[in-house]
């Protein structure tokens, strides 16, 4: 079993024409108990070599899934792709083998995850889970390896990295374990690093620094990155587009300057005007009515009609296609005109 | 870490008061009595019972008694004679050997059964192999070790050796070496091998439910590695703790066992111990099992701390 579709795969540094990765009309479902729980519903998004694509929305928007349907990471079953593809340089890699896909995984398309505490492996040295990258993938001795996982964490700038790379998980900060994460995601050089909330389990002055660390680490490396957040926060200073993800679908995808300037779609919207600013102190912080739909009983038509200000009688029934605003960005909603402009429906 | 042991070992000493003068205390007061046992049938003549009763410190009070034992066995190594006259210390000497292999035995079978049993099931959990092995270790723990003894030593030691022609397991004594353990430290290892099955398999289950699970593949890694290297590293620790509390076990167990097959180890002594009365034999040899408890449960906290470096001991 030597043949695979993985040598249709440019090496690494030959990048093709098209895009470095395209996600296209992707569909993940689980079978539960209950049913079938459609948690990504024909999302498509792509990136680009250097380019960080943010990709927003509040828990099970379907956006880590996406991440991890992207990784080959799901469990399969309950986890289950009924259509869509992933393509990486052109190759579709949910067609590819097992064998072939563990190539990708972790040399050209890694992840970091929210929790590093509970991400790394609580019984290895750090040092041996980062030069672990180095003897599976590259044969190293245990001895290089270790070298190069200092060195690494040199790089993401861990104090006294030499010292501390016999030290357990356990024995760091928070700060420092997300770093530990990072080097060991960048060890091999990715092409693609998608970053699942990696900062939401810091305090705010280290998410800032782990972000300086990322894109630094990118602009360095040039790998395209998807940065899986709900923090609107985060995302202005770093990403250059931004896919805002509601129930499983994209609802808006747009560059960072327009859906700042002006978002097309309501949930867009409301996830602005709901960020504290110093400016309105004093104000009541402005909220989106009503909770997430339940994946097993969404509303018809559009998802979000139920908390919709913008709400007209076909919201309710007509689901709205993507559609698209001006040739670059995208909104599924009826009225994104009225939403652009700002008129209350 | 030194001083954390020495703290265990002190901490021993009560427990290992408390149980010799339970057991001690439990024989004392047992009906019948030993000098009369000893004779059977026949009438002794009361002067020459009362001189053993002398001898043997019979007509003073039980905490007296009880002095006089334990003060032998840590002041001298003397655990005492039985009421034949033989040394205890020299009695046992011999059987605990039979026991310990036999102990052993068991404990490897339960490792390397349990251990590959309750991964397999864990990897195909919810399948039929799944199913299957849960139902068979469901059913091992159910039937008592004395049903399990009986029915193997008939179908694998007599049935078997009628059929092939030659013994394949000997049915009883210790005189062939490993192969007189097999079956019996099987039989003993029974319902050890179910729990530690399960164990493996729900510890295995959970860890591999684990974020670093996802991290490691993620990385790359092949299943054989995740499973093997990731998983299994973290599962190991409640699998170690039930193991070595089960080495004590599986020596207290041997009662049973050793009686079925005949094997002339500690067990089979304490057996008859009890019956006869002999206190020195029944407390020496509880006093031996309750020090392999507490030897094996300290190397089992002293593996934990190799196992996870999260424990440190002071």
């Amino acid at each position: 079993m030597s043949k695979t579709s993985l040598d249709e795969l440019p090496a690494e540094g030959g990048r093709g024409n098209g895009p470095l990765l395209d996600v296209d009309n992707l569909h993940v479902e689980f079978a539960t108990r209950a049913g079938v729980v459609r948690a990504v519903n024909g999302v498509s998004y792509s990136l680009n070599p250097g380019e960080t694509v943010a990709v927003l929305g509040e828990s099970g928007s379907g956006k880590s899934v996406t991440a991890q349907a992207i990784m080959g990471i799901l469990d399969v079953p309950p986890a289950r792709i009924p259509q869509g593809e992933v393509r990486f340089h052109g190759t579709d890699l949910l067609k590819l083998s097992e064998e072939a896909r563990t190539q990708v995984r972790g040399q050209r398309i890694a992840m970091i995850f929210q929790d590093a505490l509970s991400a790394l492996n609580p019984v290895f040295t750090v040092g041996w889970q980062i030069s672990e990258m180095f003897r599976v993938h590259r044969g190293m001795s245990k001895r290089d390896g270790m070298k190069k996982a200092v060195e690494l964490m040199d790089k993401v700038r861990i104090p006294a990295a030499k010292q501390r790379v016999n030290d357990y998980p356990h024995q760091f900060s928070g700060g420092m374990r997300q770093r530990i994460m990072i080097a060991m995601a960048i060890a091999l050089d990715p092409e693609v690093l998608i970053a699942d909330e990696p900062t939401t389990a810091l305090d705010v002055t280290v998410q800032a620094q782990i972000m300086e660390l990322l894109a630094e680490l990118q602009r360095e490396s040039n790998m395209g990155m998807i940065l899986i957040t709900h923090d609107l926060g985060v995302v202005a200073d770093v990403a250059d587009k931004i896919a805002v993800m509601y129930a499983g679908r994209i609802v808006e995808n747009a560059s960072v300057h327009d859906i700042y300037k002006a978002p097309a779609h309501p949930y867009t919207k409301g996830l602005l005007e709901s960020i504290p600013r110093v400016d309105l102190k004093g104000h009541e912080l402005y909220a989106i009515k009503g909770l997430p739909p339940n994946l097993l009983d969404m509303p018809t038509g559009c998802a979000f009609h139920p908390r919709c200000p913008y709400r007209q009688d076909d919201c309710v029934t007509d689901a709205p296609p993507l559609y698209e605003i001006g040739g670059t960005r995208n909104s599924a909603c009826h009225y994104w005109r009225e939403v652009l402009d700002g008129d209350q429906g | 870490m030194g001083r954390y042991i020495i703290r265990r070992l002190i901490q021993a000493i009560p427990v290992l008061l408390g149980a010799t003068l339970f057991i001690f205390a439990i024989v004392f007061a047992l009906p019948g009595d030993p000098v009369e046992a000893l004779a059977g049938e026949k009438r002794l003549d009361p002067n020459i019972v009362a001189i053993i009763r002398d001898q043997y410190h019979l007509n003073d009070p039980l905490l007296l008694q009880y002095w006089y034992y334990i003060s032998g066995v840590f002041l001298h190594g003397d655990f005492g004679k039985t009421f034949a006259g033989v040394s205890v210390s020299q009695l046992m000497a011999g059987k605990i050997q039979v026991t310990l292999n036999l102990a052993l035995v068991a404990l490897v079978m339960e490792a390397v059964i349990g251990v590959v049993l309750g991964l397999w099931a864990a990897l195909r959990r919810g399948r039929a192999t799944d199913t299957a092995i849960l139902a068979s270790t469901l059913l091992l723990i159910s039937v008592p070790t004395l049903v399990t003894g009986f029915v193997l030593q008939l179908w694998l030691g007599v049935w078997l050796k009628q059929t092939v022609g030659f013994e394949v397991f000997p049915i009883a004594g210790a005189t062939q070496g490993l192969k007189s353990y097999l079956l019996p430290g099987f039989v003993l290892a029974g319902t050890s091998i179910a729990y530690l099955t399960r164990l493996t398999r729900t510890s295995l289950v959970e860890t591999l439910r684990s974020d670093y699970i996802r991290t490691a593949t993620a990385k790359g890694l092949s299943r054989r590695r995740v499973v093997g290297r990731h998983g299994l590293r973290n599962a190991l620790i409640p699998m170690v703790t039930y193991l070595g509390a089960d080495l004590g076990a599986l020596m207290g167990g041997a009662v049973i066992t050793e009686t079925i097959f005949n094997l002339p180890g500690i067990g089979l002594q304490l057996y008859q111990g009890v019956y006869l009365r002999e206190q020195p034999i029944v407390v020496g040899i509880v006093t031996i099992l309750v020090l392999v408890y507490i030897v094996a449960n300290l190397v089992v906290d002293m593996l934990y701390a190799v196992l996870d470096p999260r424990i440190r001991y002071e």
